[in-house]
């Protein structure tokens, strides 16, 4: 294990940690504010991707591509909390899942009549294509970067608009308690609508950026989804600060977790058992670190503020 | 406060018998007992297979109806404990071991142990982050299975040889294997229905109304949710070890989270809490499956807006119909 190859996977971890934090914080958001779990979120998530491959084949320009998915992405959640969502915000969590869950199906399935079973990708844009030379002469691709910068730039607006905006202002106390909120004379309608809009730009963002990187296939979101939970719930029901630090801690834990953990192992065990309880491992190490979390912390690292 | 005499008895006191109440059940399992007939009677063989396969998820949609239905545990991990039932299984059997008599208690002390530990972790949280956290222990079993190279790993493994009942060849004929399932749903149902009706389940329903009153009146409602979903836990590796041999063949996909979606929409589609309304709404999501499935390949775009037009327009589930239709307002 050399310093090179180390820098390498911390790298890959931020990176993927980054794509996690955007789709939780969308998650944390609809979750914290309307007290909805949406397990469409991850669908479109995937559907922010596929966007992109259409919208950049069809202009040529992966900016122009990803503004237009972006766009499209937007008007598609919209349209699903005009029709479903909606109806579902005063039901039980147990409604909320199952409804989503069948959007879920549908969905993936919508995805695989349209674009086909077949893994897709987008073409890393020209203007990012080089590499960056690390130390030792290794190089790491500047699209990687460009994500991660793009992503922490998104978590900083993030946090102007929510810890320094009226209507971040908004979305805190509706975190702490809506029907306080809705009571002083907030609609509290407007308020669901902008954060479900808010949520679903950031997990379409997230898809279309993962899209030259990924292979871009039905089913995609699924996997996301399922961390984004898990970043939420250690990081605290409904907190961005909360979800940022967890998503970075799971990429993290999960990148070095699979490059390293054979080579740990291999320390006092033999080769092949080594290779196979490593992989068995290592895929479940951030589910592991959730049980801890929890076992120590059940509302989370960070708990958002005001909630009990 | 109205909740609060309505409390106080559903602890106090056994929910008062109403005629009837036996009714839909006992007709359902007479039916079922009855479907072997219809087959020698010229209905497709490949009926009997489907109603088998119903019949095993019906069982774990059971299981999920005592905490989910009962308990108002939304447990979104279920098919763990249907896929660690059926790894046990299919491990066993590969190692030369196929005599249920021998499985089933390892099956049931392996997911008594898991439901006790990942339940003691589970239930220290409420609401939407205990959905998530089953499902995530759901995902690492997933992971783990797919991890299991020794045992097919990813690929799954195929089973040569079915279980035996003390040495009793009963799975490999069809009728033999429908008979088994049936009696092993109904003795899960009848267990569960006594669970239910005793002090322990009226105090785990209590505490779906009320923990914090309930905990109040001097019971530990954690200790007694944990007991709960160790139970549904066990009776879902039940439905697992009938799954191994109804498939002969087990994979990680048992376990996907999908299929723990899939068994809470079976729970609310017959109608949660009433038992057989999760037999009902197992049955009824199989053969609806199967239909679809013979209609297009993509019946996925057909199920999925019902599931939600389904969660949108009604309630109760198909038990709740029915009792609706009857006239009754009995909940």
């Amino acid at each position: 294990m050399t310093t090179g190859l180390l820098l390498v996977q911390i790298l890959n971890g931020l990176q993927f940690g980054i794509l996690l934090f955007l789709v939780a914080a969308g998650l944390t958001l609809v979750f914290g504010v309307m007290d909805f779990i949406n397990l469409a979120h991850g669908v479109q998530y995937m559907l922010g991707a596929y966007l992109a491959v259409t919208f950049v084949s069809l202009t040529g320009s992966f900016v122009l591509g990803l503004v237009l998915a972006l766009a499209a992405a937007l008007v598609f959640g919209l349209a699903l909390e005009f029709l479903v969502f909606r109806h579902l915000y005063e039901r039980d969590h147990l409604d909320q899942v199952l409804a989503t869950f069948g959007l879920i199906l549908l969905l993936n399935q919508g995805v695989k009549i349209i674009w086909g079973a077949a893994p897709l990708s987008v073409p890393v844009p020209e203007f990012l294509s080089g590499n960056v030379a690390l130390i030792d002469g290794i190089l790491y691709p500047t699209y990687r970067f460009a994500l991660i910068g793009a992503g922490l730039a998104v978590g900083l607006l993030l946090w102007f608009v929510v810890d320094r905006t009226r209507t971040g202002m908004l979305l805190r106390a509706g975190a702490s308690n809506a029907p306080m909120v809705s009571a002083l004379g907030v609609d509290i309608r407007k308020l669901f609508m902008i954060v479900f809009a808010f949520g679903t730009m950031l997990a379409g963002f997230a898809g279309a950026m993962a899209a030259p990187i990924l292979s871009v296939e039905p089913g995609m979101g699924d996997t996301v989804l399922i961390l984004a939970f898990v970043v939420i719930v250690i990081g605290g029901i409904g907190s961005i600060r909360g979800a940022f630090v967890a998503a970075l801690i799971v990429g993290l834990v999960d990148t070095l977790g699979r490059s390293f953990m054979n080579d740990l192992l291999r320390l006092f065990m033999s080769a092949p058992s080594a290779r196979a309880t490593g992989a068995a491992l290592s895929s479940m190490l951030i589910y592991l670190l959730m049980a801890v979390v929890l076992f120590l912390r059940p509302e989370g690292l960070l708990p958002s503020r005001g909630r009990t | 406060m109205s909740a609060a005499p309505a409390l106080a008895e559903t602890i106090a006191a056994p929910a008062p018998r109403k005629r009837g109440r036996l009714l839909l059940p006992v007709l359902l399992f007479c039916l079922l007992a009855l479907a072997p007939l219809a087959v020698s009677l010229g209905m497709p063989a490949g009926w009997l297979a489907l109603l088998t396969r119903a019949m095993i998820f019906a069982i774990a949609a059971l299981s999920l109806d005592l905490i989910l239905g009962v308990g108002g545990l939304v447990s979104f991990g279920h098919a763990a404990f249907l896929g660690i039932g059926a790894y046990v299984t299919g491990i066993m059997i590969t190692e030369g071991q196929a005599e249920a008599l021998v499985i089933l208690p390892v099956l049931l002390g392996i997911c008594a142990l898991f439901a006790a530990v990942t339940g003691a972790i589970c239930l220290r949280t409420r609401g939407v982050t205990f959905i998530m956290i089953t499902l995530a222990f759901g995902q690492m079993v997933y992971f783990l299975a797919q991890a299991l190279s020794a045992y097919g790993g990813d690929d799954g493994l195929t089973l040569y040889e079915k279980s035996t009942i003390a040495g009793l060849d009963l799975f490999s004929t069809r009728t033999g294997f429908f008979y088994c399932v049936l009696a092993a749903l109904a003795g899960c149902y009848v267990l569960v229905r006594i669970l239910v009706a005793s002090r322990f389940g009226r105090i785990l329903r209590a505490s779906r109304e009320n923990p914090v009153r309930v905990s109040v009146t001097g019971f530990d409602v954690t200790r007694i949710r944990l007991v709960a979903y160790v139970i549904s836990g066990m009776i879902a590796g039940i439905a697992g070890f009938f799954l191994a041999n109804h498939t002969d063949f087990v994979s990680p996909a048992f376990m996907s989270w999908q299929r723990s979606g899939e068994l809470i929409f079976m729970t609310v589609l017959g109608g949660v809490g009433s038992l057989h309304g999760a037999i009902i709404g197992a049955i009824a999501y199989l053969i609806a499956e199967d239909a679809l499935s013979h209609l297009t390949e993509h019946w996925r775009v057909i199920f999925g807006p019902l599931i939600v037009l389904f969660v949108l327009f009604t309630r109760g589930g198909i038990v709740g119909m029915l009792r609706r239709t009857g006239g009754g307002r009995d909940a």
